[in-house]
């Protein structure tokens, strides 16, 4: 899958590579360190210059909601 | 895999997955691409870290993907209007075996709003099975938008059929009451009209020059 920015692809996808077996074979076994540190911030300086680049709105991008009291709240049925 | 759905501005819909809630977590991961996501152009993970607790992952996912509309929406966005982010935050529990994802979109939110909240679980009828229960609220200030709509409509029209019924007053009073006319030109037609006579003019002149020559 290709990452917002082409230069940022080859990043993207040894991170993606790094984190896809740590989150299998470690994280969901109770390991919650990882090594993918370095890759993931070269990977980042990338993704956040292309989203600067293509003027989306990190601010908004970052707000949490999942988790907060802006969540949309279930009906009850 | 199976579902059941219910209707309306707030929607939800239970789905499972034959399949251990392991691998459906990483699966989820590894969504992309796939046959059915043709419109997903680009997927980048923009935030990750665990929460507080020390055991929950917290990620954030942007996706950029095809705005598939209906004509009139190219009209009032534009032609480029094309492509919109989708920001996906999630959060994975690894004790509990939950996975909830939190999904809306960033552009456009002034048409509509999609929000989806997902969570992943095992199945209370079979432990090797996973069940994703969907909820997603559609926000669409779409009525008041399609009454702006009319209104712009409305009032264009109303500007225009003064200006078309101006216009045929003009004529008629040039057939039929010419005394009429010179009170009823606006300035910028008598501009128009000096300036074709100038235009004429010179034209004329150029010719009898041509002609010495």
């Amino acid at each position: 899958m290709n990452s917002l920015s082409e230069e940022c692809t080859p990043l993207k996808q040894e991170y993606d590579a790094c984190f896809n077996s740590w989150f299998s074979d470690k994280y969901l076994k109770g390991v919650t360190t990882d090594h993918c540190g370095p890759l993931f911030q070269k990977y980042q300086e990338c993704v956040k210059k292309a989203i600067k680049d293509k003027a989306i709105d990190l601010e908004q991008l970052e707000k949490r909601i999942l988790g907060t009291a802006n969540e949309k709240q279930i009906p009850e049925s | 895999m199976f579902s059941q759905c219910t209707k309306m501005k707030y929607y939800s819909c239970l789905s499972v997955f034959k399949h251990q809630w392991d691998q459906v977590t990483s699966a989820v991961w590894q969504k992309y691409p796939n046959p059915y996501s043709k419109h997903v152009v680009s997927e980048d993970v923009i935030h990750r870290s665990l929460l507080p607790d020390g055991k929950r992952l917290y990620s954030q996912r942007l996706l950029t993907k095809t705005n598939r509309m209906p004509r009139w929406g190219n009209v009032v966005f534009g032609a480029n209007a094309h492509l919109v982010s989708v920001i996906e935050e999630s959060v994975v529990d690894p004790i509990k075996k939950t996975l909830t994802t939190y999904t809306r979109n960033l552009g456009y939110t002034t048409f509509m709003v999609v929000e989806e909240k997902c969570v992943y679980k095992q199945s209370s009828e079979n432990s090797s099975w996973t069940e994703l229960q969907r909820h997603v609220w559609v926000d669409s200030s779409l009525l008041g938008f399609a009454r702006a709509i009319q209104k712009f409509g409305v009032e264009r029209y109303k500007s225009n059929s003064v200006k078309s019924s101006k216009g045929i007053q003009y004529v008629i009073n040039k057939m039929f009451v010419p005394e009429q006319v010179s009170n009823d030109i606006p300035q910028k037609v008598e501009q128009l009209t000096k300036k074709a006579k100038a235009a004429q003019d010179l034209a004329r002149q150029g010719k009898r020059d041509h002609a010495v020559q």
